[in-house]
């Protein structure tokens, strides 16, 4: 009969209108900003720069390796290395001096948020933030971000991503108790030789 | 020629002049009177993206359709061949942008073929799932985009939105992100699955039939789709095969091809499915077949969440970063939501890969739109394009 | 369930034997996938393309994908050991030879059969040089779905291809003027430059 369809229709309209005060199925919406669904923990928008203790100038651990820059797709990371070393503030390269980022800019308006920099990082230094709500009014200054901009305690990463951040963490304890062994390892193996050069470098200081 | 030496102007002038190209026909019948042509698109609701069909119109009926593409083109295949062979995954996602995790796996699959690369066992088994739940979300969404397309304003699609969405939140919770998943690694996939993930993955398959039901029920006697639908856009199954159509687009003029059983590439081959083929071949075949293709989904979905075994998800010998295939070449395909991906590509024993090539099933599966469209009205030009399926990021690359 | 695959030494006689005249070239593929390619002559190439496609036992009568590849002029360096008189004595002195490969255009075709299952036969052709001589017979005739992806061949390598029903550029604009997947296309630094003064109002 004529007509049906369009009495079918408003049926399936009612029963949704209706159904959308009882059923959290008939109703998927949220009202944004005042409602605000829970992200997942592996949400990723753009990276930031990982560091130790309260400094983050000091405590960055990027040692300007550049394997980031060279592995990122779209070429939005640019580094510049420094041509001293800075000591080991973060406490995770065995007390070593390393070189450090002069200059590390992500462009993000290039970045297309696709990890690979973190996934190729062997320093755990860089990570994938969150935070999404990130507009600016200045359309080439405020999306170049620099070190300073990008740099993170790693408290913050622990709060985002507790899972990867305490493998992440694990990972560097590890790396440092190997490297405390190694030493300890040599010196007993062989006590009657002058001490290595390494074992020098970290008495200096 | 170093290419910061090199002038434009001489490499220019170097290039052969476009011998053999044809200009486009002018607008007039046989009789030689003047046609009516019209531009559709690139900016109309209809053509879901940028795309432009020159539609040539005797009175009401069509007579000539010349679809002009590029206007999302970017050299995606040169991006890649100047870029390392992982730097490429987060492009594919891009391609068609509905379905990242199918266009990974075809790219990741033809690497893999490329460099002799292995692939375990779970890793095989999240492939499947992540891709048929792809395969879900993106003929869900065709669907509602096709009512769309005849006129149903928004509900179809709004539903179909709704079931995708919960698959997005499940790439979202996997990988990150809930489009640009960048989710497969050559040799395995990047983050393992949790088991409160695979529950949720069987909860939404459990979930998922009865959405298909109360779907069917609103849409397959719909006076407006039979009336929009059956007997539009009639393809014939020679045509289909020789047009190299692909998908529930081949299927639907009664061709029994999907990548899937043919080469059962991954685990495919252990999974009892059906492949479903239409009749007609018009667009109400190709509705169906996405609607029976996503019960075979749910079905496969089913099994593989059963039977999937622990262990690790990238192959040991798999490297991240400074992959250097021998010199060779290799062409992979797999059975995407839109139809054949193919990726093929020569390695000449470097970081790059010498050529890189998509064989983007969205593309051509348009070569046969103008015959399809011949002796239609306009508004069946814009159901019958909404029946192939086509994403644009995939059709100009 | 699956077909046994096809080599490519038995396609190659298969269309000797069907096409007389026509020249065909096994290019072995060191790569683990094992897909070797066959080179088709010009002149035959059409020919052999219907054998192909019509042969009841190949019947490969979907053409998956038909894309190009630009190769570069290249030298070919062999070191040849070469009897030389030094000092009045004979010795073999080792001579590095070089030759210069001429750089070619190449169209790839992976056919597939929809019918038998198997596949893929993977076909290519060489064009004489990367200048002058670019042109190629379409397969178009054989398979449709060379249509569009042949325009592209010829849009963004400039390959000619003789007998395509439709030679138009596909995703560049009418009016550009380069081949810009060809390996020595440089861009201009400039993307107002791409667009050009030329380029029609529309």
């Amino acid at each position: 009969m004529l007509g049906i369809g369009i009495i079918q229709g408003l049926v399936e309209t009612a029963r949704n209108f209706f159904g959308s005060y009882t059923s959290k199925q008939r109703l998927t919406t949220v009202q944004f900003p005042d409602e605000r669904l829970i992200q997942p923990e592996a949400a990723r928008v753009f990276p930031f720069l990982v560091y130790d203790t309260d400094d983050w100038e000091k405590g960055l651990r990027c040692v300007a390796c550049k394997i980031c820059e060279v592995e990122c797709p779209p070429q939005c990371i640019s580094i510049t290395k420094s041509a001293d070393k800075k000591p080991d503030y973060s406490g995770i390269y065995s007390g070593k001096p390393q070189f450090y980022p002069e200059k590390f800019d992500i462009d993000v308006s290039v970045c297309m948020s696709c990890q690979i920099c973190v996934e190729v990082c062997p320093f755990e230094a860089i990570k994938m933030d969150n935070a999404f709500e990130l507009s600016t009014d200045d359309r080439f200054g405020g999306l170049m971000w620099d070190k300073q901009r990008l740099a993170m305690p790693n408290s913050h990463y622990q709060a985002i991503h507790p899972t990867d951040a305490a493998e992440s963490d694990a990972a560097l304890a590890e790396k440092k108790a190997k490297a405390e062994a190694k030493p300890a390892a040599a010196a007993a193996a062989a006590p009657a030789k002058p001490a290595p050069e390494k074992a020098g470098a970290a008495t200096e200081r | 020629m170093s290419p910061e030496t090199a002038n434009l102007e001489e490499i220019v002038a170097q290039v052969p002049p476009a011998r053999g190209v044809v200009e486009p026909l002018p607008p007039v019948n046989a009789e030689g009177e003047q046609l009516l042509e019209i531009s559709m698109g690139p900016h109309h609701p209809s053509t879901h993206g940028v795309f432009r069909m020159n539609v040539v119109l005797e009175g009401e009926q069509v007579v000539r359709l010349k679809p002009v593409f590029g206007y999302l083109h970017r050299n995606h295949e040169k991006i890649a061949e100047n870029a390392a062979y992982l730097a490429a995954i987060p492009y594919t996602d891009r391609l068609d942008y509905l379905c990242s995790m199918t266009n990974n796996w075809g790219y990741a699959l033809a690497v893999e073929k490329l460099a002799g690369i292995g692939v375990p066992e779970r890793a095989e088994y999240i492939r499947v799932i992540v891709a048929e739940l792809t395969r879900l979300q993106n003929h869900a969404s065709l669907i509602g985009f096709l009512m769309q397309d005849m006129g149903m304003s928004g509900t179809p699609l709004m539903y179909a939105f709704r079931e995708r969405e919960k698959i997005l939140d499940l790439f979202e919770s996997l990988s990150g992100a809930r489009m640009m998943c960048n989710y497969m690694r050559f040799g395995g996939v990047r983050v393992d699955t949790s088991a409160e993930w695979l529950r949720q993955v069987r909860e939404l398959n459990g979930e998922f039939p009865r959405f298909l039901d109360e779907f069917e029920s609103l849409l397959a006697g719909n006076e407006i789709l039979m009336g929009r639908a059956q007997g539009v856009g009639v393809l014939s199954p020679e045509l289909a095969v020789s047009s190299g159509a692909s998908g529930p687009m081949l299927r639907a003029s009664g061709v029994n091809y999907d990548v899937r059983k043919v080469d059962g590439y991954g685990v495919y081959d252990r999974f009892s499915f059906r492949v479903p083929l239409g009749d007609h071949g018009d667009v109400y075949d190709r509705y169906m077949m996405r609607v029976l293709e996503m019960r075979e989904s749910v079905k496969i979905l089913e099994q593989a969440v059963r039977d999937i075994p622990a262990g690790p998800i990238m192959d040991p010998k798999a490297r991240l970063r400074g992959l250097r295939p021998k010199a060779g070449e290799a062409y992979g395909r797999i059975e995407s939501p839109k139809g054949e991906l193919g990726f093929y590509l020569i390695s000449d024993g470097t970081g790059n890969p010498y050529r890189y090539r998509v064989r983007p099933p969205s593309l051509i599966n348009l070569t046969v739109l103008e015959d399809m469209c011949l002796g239609r009205g306009v508004a069946d030009v814009v159901v019958i394009l909404g029946s192939v399926d086509i994403v644009l990021g995939e059709v100009d690359r | 369930m699956r077909a046994e695959p096809i080599t490519a030494e038995q396609v190659k006689a298969a269309i000797e034997a069907a096409v007389p005249g026509c020249r065909v070239q096994v290019l072995a593929n060191a790569s683990p996938s094992g897909q070797h390619s066959l080179i088709l002559d010009h002149e035959h190439a059409a020919e052999a393309a219907r054998f192909l496609r019509d042969d009841p036992t190949l019947r490969l009568d979907y053409c998956s994908n038909a894309t190009g590849v630009d190769w570069l002029d290249s030298e070919l360096s062999e070191k040849v050991k070469v009897k030389k008189l030094v000092d009045g004595a004979e010795t073999e002195v080792e001579e590095v030879r070089k030759t210069k490969v001429p750089g070619y255009l190449e169209a790839v075709y992976h056919l597939y059969s929809v019918e038998k299952k198997h596949g893929p036969v993977i076909v290519r052709m060489r064009t004489g040089d990367r200048k002058e001589d670019v042109h190629l017979p379409s397969l178009t005739g054989v398979w449709r779905s060379a249509e569009f992806q042949e325009r592209e061949i010829f849009d963004l390598y400039g390959v000619i291809f003789d007998g395509h029903p439709d030679l138009r550029r596909l995703l560049m604009w009418d009016e550009f003027k380069d081949y810009p997947m060809r390996k020595d296309y440089v861009p201009p630094a400039d993307d107002d430059d791409l667009v050009g003064a030329e380029r029609s109002g529309g």
